[in-house]
């Protein structure tokens, strides 16, 4: 028979390590750590078509993630795409003619949006719309009208 | 003819209600059982006790097996992966396997076998030799003494085994995709946390351990209390606990699964 401290040394170290694990999980694992949208700010965006975007796609500039997509609507006005894009806080000196593509990273990979920096002074304050959109690439779209001008131009 | 087609409906009514009868006392019981778990903070040496037979003994089994399925799918993943130019991807595709389904999954499994089965065992023998009947003639509450601690220290150990086995397979998953096939550290590591989600993917797989926890030590218990005072009587409520906890755990997986990851 083992001793009752023993035992409460056990106990006390399994649950340290179970806790640990979770923590691990938490931190290390999922994205938690990688970017926080804490302070962070909302800008929108119109897009004709989003293609196949998803909320919590990331947001980059440059290549570096600095935000992400956190909310998709259809506007019923004007029948585009509504996406609301969480930027990180340290990241608030956007000029006023940024403008917003949507990019897919490799060839399957999932779509991103891009944001290119314009030229002004005056920068994009919480809450503003980006005036300058570049839908998603559709393939079917791009690969439809290569055949119809291949069909075409053999005429 | 009509004789045995009467004799056939009578045996799956008697069935039936043998069924709902064992279904109706299992939630009696856990009622009672709720009731003494209140009672539980003066007996926190009690709880201790149980925590180790049932939460510190199966660690061992826990990592081993993590570590061992982390690294097999870390190998599988591979093979596929590698095809489309993805084994990038593999920290991902490990991280999510393990953190949402075979993690709770498989520690419940083990669970029920390492820890539940002894359970079962343990208050079966305790009702053979009658120790549950004394413990009432001395009026000390065997739900009290013997349940509740047994029931809480499953409660507490399932979501904590379900987690180290969760991160020791994602080691495992590590060392066989970056140390033995050579996948880049750094695209494991941060595919993985670009695309597992600490609410998506993590609490619920941690919800998850916690239902599957409370479904096998119900499960464990109660066939302990309702075991027929024989040696063979033990030995099958054992038997009816291994099994109808992988039921149980298999069923419910698929249903919490379709819950929180089948609508997107």
């Amino acid at each position: 028979m083992i001793s009752k401290s023993k035992i409460e040394l056990a106990v006390g170290a399994f649950v340290v390590a179970g806790i640990a694990a979770l923590f691990m999980l938490s931190m290390k694992v999922s994205n938690l750590s990688g970017f926080s949208t804490k302070d962070g700010y909302d800008l929108t965006a119109n897009f004709e078509n989003i293609g196949g975007l998803k909320v919590r796609a990331p947001v980059m500039m440059a290549g570096v993630r600095i935000g992400e997509v956190s909310e998709i609507a259809l506007n019923t006005e004007t029948f585009e795409a509504d996406v609301v894009l969480k930027l990180g806080g340290q990241y608030k000196q956007l000029p006023k003619d940024t403008s917003a593509a949507i990019f897919t990273s490799g060839l399957l990979g999932e779509q991103y949006i891009s944001l290119e920096p314009g030229g002004e002074e005056v920068t994009l304050q919480p809450g503003d719309k980006i005036q300058l959109s570049q839908s998603a690439m559709v393939l079917e779209q791009v690969l439809g009208q290569f055949i119809f001008n291949k069909a075409a131009g053999d005429e | 003819m009509l004789n045995s087609l009467l004799g056939w409906l009578q045996g799956i009514g008697v069935k039936s209600i043998k069924s709902v009868a064992r279904l109706g006392r299992g939630n009696i019981f856990l009622w009672y059982t709720f009731l003494s778990l209140f009672s539980l903070r003066k007996e926190f040496s009690l709880l201790v006790k149980q925590m180790y037979a049932v939460g510190v003994l199966s660690v061992q089994i826990i990592l081993v097996s993590g570590l061992t399925v982390g690294m097999v799918l870390g190998l599988q993943g591979y093979n596929t992966l590698v095809d489309f130019g993805a084994e990038e991807s593999l920290g991902q595709m490990v991280a999510l396997s393990l953190v949402r389904e075979m993690g709770p999954v498989l520690t419940a499994l083990l669970f029920a076998g390492r820890a539940g089965s002894a359970l079962t065992a343990e208050i079966g023998l305790m009702k053979v030799t009658e120790q549950l009947p004394a413990m009432e003639m001395m009026a000390v509450d065997p739900y009290k003494k013997v349940i509740a601690p047994r029931f809480m220290a499953g409660l507490i150990s399932m979501p904590l085994l379900a987690a180290i086995f969760s991160a020791v397979g994602i080691i495992g998953g590590y060392l066989v995709g970056v140390g033995l096939l050579g996948v880049d550290a750094g695209a494991f590591w941060s595919q993985m946390t670009s695309k597992v989600d600490l609410y998506d993917d993590i609490y619920n797989g941690v919800i998850k351990s916690i239902i599957f926890g409370f479904v096998a030590v119900w499960i464990a218990v109660y066939e302990g209390f309702d075991a027929k005072p024989t040696t063979e009587g033990v030995s099958r409520a054992t038997t009816r606990t291994v099994v109808n906890t992988a039921f149980a755990v298999l069923g419910l997986d698929f249903i919490l699964t379709a819950l929180m990851f089948g609508g997107a």
